[in-house]
């Protein structure tokens, strides 16, 4: 069906017949892709199609999967040892010479943990790339470890999988799993595919599906009591492991993993918001994973070495970051760098933004470039959203920071005035989310948008009427934005800073005062931003937790929670405040 | 650079030459010794005894030792966090060695920033000092005030980049007096600084804060006042992330009105400046 250009074969081995499919060129570096229950080697396509012109991919139907024949009789053919059997003959057919790099997603997962802690498959495999499928012996030994030391954080680990783990009790019922899924399930799963776990339809899932879904109850019923009552004592990995997490599993707990240091040496974690079928929902990011592990362990490394805050959740995404020359921007540029994201740094400021993309890469961006724009021009806007889709792909993160500063009382500001900061702080930000956000939207498979905009939105000041009113703004279109774009898994949040030691001060302007004024008051309030001494690295980890937590508005620094609060429980207060004239 | 002014103040230039060569030296045999394991404390011991052995008796301040992200002043909140720890030192690692020495009466004051092994972040910074050493120099020639210089400093450290370190140090200096100390069969010290030190020091704020100028270069406004004739010593400390780097070195400001003669760096022929000339 969707696997084009795929060269098929059949391997027998055991009395059993599996489906092989290859893709691209047998030359470059193996990736066997193993898929899960109830799925066949088809849910790999997207996948496969990305990996295809780098590697020579590799998919296979399970044992009584797809267009894999069934050991007769079914009980007792799905055990760990046959379908290593299985794997080994595979591998055998189609790189006889070379360890392949492994893939598996649930239950593909969970035979290729068997795989790569079996001494049998030692040397076969060169890497393992781990989604959704817990080895069960290290199960077994996870459960078993809180069972004999119930803390109650352990007993709620432990209750919290069990609940998660319902279906797999049903299947082992007799008979009951297969009428389901010959009858109603079978007919409604694509259905509830697409509206619990938004799954894009499509020829996803294939025409084997009521089929492989009845034999494949019998990969839990030989398998999943016998271990986890005996998981074996040394299932340690022989080869590195990349882990992704998707945090939104419905049926796998992220705290299975913390104890897999002890098993896997060579351990990369990677962690994605997504839900449990990341193969379909999330392609780009999981090809980009994977390739990365590949070549790093094919180069002679043991994964990425990322090792800033969140690491895990941004390695290898592609950043934006408006107004990246300095300040909030340029921190967050190296923030997001340290975690090992690809960056690029925009700016009117040419070589303040290739000053940012040259030290991000120095602070650990795997790649990183300078792009200059001025946000407030729109023409300007959509060529380097036509440039950066065009060479760098889609963004996984925008941060919409670039602004300017403009105080003065309401009577002093002209429409000039007014012009411009609504243009730069507003039209901005409105520009970045509508250029790249609606690319991100379009592909479907999440994102995140981050707007800076400042505690003026909720703190009114007699003294930055124009400023207050564009960052209020920024604020509601986020809230707005973010209610839109829920359904397509794309994140917004306004991050409003309080007083924040930039380069803001010194480039604002003061309404109503001569130049030497405005030089003046320009200086005493940089000095003033300088004692308060809040430094923009806090903002930017504040952004980049933000991020992960999917927060919708974080303010950052006291006075900005303070006022934050106040706006809601004491605004008379905040408005008394708005009356003070600071001096400067 | 011109230095034959007076015959006595350049005997009194040479002492300080001497001494400042001597703890230069020093940094560089340390440097060389540092291995993987080595902590600051036995970093800072090792100066301490190189310096004895040649004679030094007195400190400005006892040798100190950082490592890793402690080259970059992270999480310092009180001032005893300057003091070696047992951190150990690691492949990669970035480090930075500052001591002080008092030797023939006369002081040092020096930084001396490296790394185990490679360290590319280390390296671009140490190469950016280059232009806050150019800048120092200039600005102070023009006699601007030195809030000012401190001022444009902080600039230029955030349009590299970079955030401003010295101002983790006691009152944020950039700079202070250093000056001729007596020497004495006991010379105690007090939080690692010299108490003959000390007393120099307490004596030049004592009389600064009567005519308006303050031994310590600072952003406060006691520092509002243009360069006062005397040696000081400058120590440019930039961070980025977990990385510092830093250098320190004898500033000499005269009264003298010929621009090229009324400040000069009291030695050219420094580590760190012959790293950058060599990368040319």
């Amino acid at each position: 069906m969707t696997l084009e250009g795929a060269r098929e074969r059949f391997v027998r081995t055991g009395g059993i017949e599996l489906c092989v499919a290859e893709l691209g060129d047998p030359e470059q570096p193996t990736v066997v892709l193993v898929h899960g229950y109830p799925d066949s080697k088809e849910v790999w396509s997207e996948v496969a199609a990305r990996l295809a012109d780098r590697f020579h991919v590799v998919l296979y139907d399970v044992r009584g999967h797809g267009r894999s024949t069934a050991p007769a009789p079914l009980r007792g053919g799905f055990t760990l040892a046959k379908l290593t059997d299985d794997f080994l003959a595979v591998v055998d057919a189609v790189s006889p010479d070379r360890p392949v790099h492994l893939v598996g997603h649930d239950w593909g997962s969970v035979q290729s943990w068997e795989f790569v802690t079996t001494g049998r498959a030692e040397g076969r495999i060169a890497s393992f790339t781990s989604i959704s499928g817990p080895s069960l012996d290290h199960f077994g030994h996870w459960i078993d470890a809180r069972v004999k030391r119930p803390t109650p954080r352990r007993v709620g680990q432990l209750l919290g999988q069990g609940a998660k783990s319902w279906y797999v009790y049903l299947l082992h019922t007799p008979a009951l799993p297969e009428l389901a899924w010959r009858g109603p399930l079978g007919k409604r799963w694509p259905g509830i595919l697409k509206r619990v776990e938004k799954v894009p339809g499509g020829d996803y899932p294939t025409a084997s599906l009521r089929s492989d879904a009845a034999h494949g109850a019998w990969l839990y019923r030989d398998n999943v009591r016998a271990r986890l009552r005996r998981p074996r004592p040394d299932a340690y990995a022989h080869a590195p492991v990349q882990l992704i997490t998707p945090e939104g599993d419905a049926f796998l707990s992220e705290r299975l993993y913390d104890d897999l240091d002890r098993w896997v040496p060579r351990l990369t974690r990677r962690t994605i918001p997504a839900k449990h079928w990341v193969p379909r929902t999330r392609p780009d990011r999981l090809s980009a994973w994977i390739e990365e592990f590949v070549r790093s362990v094919e180069g002679g490394r043991p994964g990425p070495q990322a090792t800033g805050r969140h690491a895990e959740w941004f390695g290898g995404q592609l950043v934006l970051i408006t107004g990246a020359g300095s300040g909030i921007g340029r921190a967050t540029a190296f923030a997001f760098a340290e975690a090992g994201a690809r960056v690029i740094a925009v700016d009117r400021d040419a070589e303040a933004a290739a000053r940012t993309a040259e030290l991000s890469r120095l602070a650990g961006a795997p790649q990183a470039w300078a792009e200059t724009a001025d946000v407030s021009d729109e023409q300007a806007m959509e060529k380097l959203a036509e440039r950066v889709h065009r060479e760098y792909g889609v963004l996984d993160v925008l941060v919409n920071n670039a602004g300017i500063g403009l105080s003065g009382s309401f009577f002093a500001t002209t429409s000039e005035d007014w012009r411009k900061v609504l243009d730069v702080n507003l039209w901005g930000v409105i520009h970045g989310c509508r250029l790249f956000g609606a690319r991100m939207a379009e592909r479907g498979q999440g994102g995140h948008i981050v707007n800076i905009a400042s505690a003026a939105a909720f703190q009114p000041s007699r003294a930055l009427p124009a400023y207050s009113t564009s960052k209020a703004a920024v604020l509601m279109l986020s809230e707005c934005l973010r209610a839109e774009l829920a359904a397509r898994s794309i994140g917004v949040t306004a991050i409003c800073p309080g007083i924040v030691n930039t380069n803001i001060t010194s480039t604002a302007r003061f309404a109503g005062a001569d130049e030497a004024e405005e030089k003046r008051r320009q200086k005493n309030s940089a000095r003033l931003y300088g004692l308060r001494n809040y430094p923009p690295e806090k903002v930017a980890t504040a952004v980049l937790d933000a991020v992960v937590r999917d927060k919708a508005v974080v303010p950052v620094t006291p006075e900005a929670r303070g006022a934050h609060l106040m706006s809601r429980f004491l605004p008379g207060a905040l408005r008394r405040i708005a009356r003070v004239e600071p001096k400067l | 650079m011109t230095t034959a002014v007076g015959s006595e103040l350049s005997v009194e230039w040479a002492g300080f030459r001497r001494v400042q060569r001597l703890a230069y030296e020093c940094a560089e045999a340390v440097a060389a010794r540092l291995e993987p394991g080595v902590t600051e404390r036995e970093a800072a011991r090792m100066q301490r005894a190189w310096l004895r052995e040649r004679g030094v008796r007195d400190w400005f301040h006892l040798p100190f030792a950082w490592f890793g992200d402690r080259t970059a002043f992270t999480g310092f909140r009180v001032p005893l966090q300057f003091f070696p720890t047992d951190r150990a030192l690691e492949p990669g690692m970035p480090f930075i060695l500052d001591m002080a020495p008092v030797y023939e009466g006369y002081t040092a004051d020096i930084g001396y920033s490296g790394s185990l092994g490679v360290n590319p972040v280390q390296d671009r910074l140490l190469a950016d000092l280059e232009a806050h050493r150019e800048l120092i120099l200039r600005e102070v020639r023009e006699r601007r005030p030195l809030r000012e210089i401190y001022e444009d400093v902080d600039r230029l450290m955030v349009r590299q980049g970079y955030a401003n370190r010295h101002r983790a140090y006691p009152f944020g200096v950039i700079a202070h007096k250093v000056d001729r100390v007596k020497q004495r069969r006991w010379s105690p010290h007090l939080f690692g600084f010299g108490t003959q030190s000390l007393k120099g020091l307490a004596a030049d704020a004592l009389h600064g804060h009567r005519e308006g100028w303050s031994p310590l270069w600072s952003p406060y406004r006691f520092s509002d006042h243009p360069p006062r004739p005397g040696l000081w010593a400058v120590e440019p400390h930039l961070g980025f992330r977990g990385t510092g780097a830093k250098f320190e070195e004898i500033l000499v400001v005269t009264d003298s009105r010929d621009p090229g003669e009324s400040a000069f760096w009291l030695d050219d022929d420094l580590p760190h400046v012959r790293r950058w000339a060599e990368d040319k």
